[in-house]
């Protein structure tokens, strides 16, 4: 989780067997065909509990329904989220179409909640087959998203590759865009965006969060802890500043402090000092 | 003729030989002219690309933060853009 939060994402690969992705991808293939025609498969209303949507037989509802998706759900939305939206991403065979970066939806609330979105490549993506790109780290920040589309290139975006059945999950403030496909394969994607309807506290096996939990002292000029949460939340990306950076980990702290309902987490003494002095004055 | 090529670098700082961690290239000689290197990034930093012929036409400016978005990140903050002209 802690990576999630210093990332933006996560990814499970293979975690979904060959036989669902199979049966998943002509399901895409007929949710693509069938979804503004009068009649055929139609996705779930907006605000549906996930429990609810894609019933059987549906391959993305097997999928979703897999004991290990339910628990990576579970640790990010809690027991009951409700479907969002979902979309069909396919690229045809040497598609060139350069899709901008983006942030999904609309410029964010301040607040720290957040939707996650699953992405289930069904088969594989070779390195260099353009799979889906994005720019680790870039969940917390407040943009708009057609102000992305100026970022051709950020140093240390990634592309998606990976084995049939992998699933990454993101933070829905991720800047991410679709690109070309150079090779000779139509390229399949699911994308479904999930709504958190409970506080998002502790929803994952925390059974090591004691140990790892470091205090409000840990701070990287002074005393830290080798083996922590803030190790991981002081991750800083190839493309950020120095401001940035400890922007970020003032970003993530709060997060974290939602997530586990700490309200005295930091990383380096940012809040803290902050809050401390804050109260000097009432 | 002259036409422009138009290349933006964004940077880790706010000074032109801060790193590069960002660019974008825009050709209006649509590929008849000079193309970037093909290192990535293309320039280290905004004076390398001063060095191989562009010339600097802005620089973001510095910006205060708001009271309360002291924390809040938002784009990329340093922003260089560069133009080349091309005859034909």
């Amino acid at each position: 989780m802690a990576q999630f939060v210093a990332n933006g994402f996560i990814r499970f690969d293979a975690i979904v067997p060959a036989d669902v992705n199979e049966r998943g991808i002509e399901e895409m293939r007929r949710l693509e065909a069938e979804r503004f025609a009068p009649d055929g498969l139609k996705p779930p209303h907006t605000g549906t509990p996930l429990a609810a949507c894609y019933p059987e037989p549906s391959a993305i509802g097997e999928y979703l329904r897999l004991p290990e998706i339910r628990g990576i759900i579970e640790s990010f939305v809690g027991q009951n989220p409700t479907f969002d939206h979902d979309w069909t991403h396919h690229i045809r065979p040497h598609a060139t179409y350069v899709q901008p970066l983006h942030v999904d939806a609309i410029t964010d609330s301040p607040d720290t909640t957040f939707d996650v979105q699953l992405f289930w490549y069904p088969h594989d993506v070779a390195p260099g087959e353009g799979g889906t790109r994005f720019v680790p780290g870039s969940h917390l920040r407040r943009v708009r998203s057609s102000g992305l589309d100026r970022y051709q290139h950020i140093a240390g975006e990634e592309q998606f590759s990976g084995p049939a059945g992998t699933i990454v999950v993101f933070h829905h403030g991720l800047w991410h865009a679709g690109q070309p496909n150079p090779g000779d394969g139509d390229r399949w994607m699911h994308k479904v965006r999930l709504n958190p309807t409970v506080a998002q506290v502790r929803l994952w096996n925390t059974d090591d969060l004691p140990e790892l939990q470091n205090p409000p002292s840990d701070h990287i000029f002074a005393r830290i802890l080798p083996d922590s949460v803030a190790q991981i939340l002081r991750t800083m990306h190839p493309w950020m500043s120095v401001t940035d950076y400890r922007n970020e980990q003032v970003q993530r702290s709060k997060l974290w402090r939602y997530l586990t309902g700490d309200e005295t987490y930091d990383v380096d003494h940012y809040l803290t000092r902050l809050e401390g002095r804050a109260a000097l004055v009432g | 003729m002259q036409r422009q090529q138009v290349l933006y670098l964004w940077t880790n700082g706010s000074a032109l030989d801060s790193g590069t961690v960002g660019w974008a290239f825009h050709d209006g000689t649509d590929g008849s002219g000079p193309g970037l290197p093909n290192s990535k990034p293309p320039y280290p930093d905004g004076v390398a690309a001063l060095r191989d012929g562009w010339m600097l036409l802005q620089s973001s400016q510095l910006v205060p933060p708001l009271p309360g978005e002291e924390h809040q990140n938002s784009y990329l903050e340093y922003e260089f853009v560069f133009e080349r002209r091309v005859s034909s």
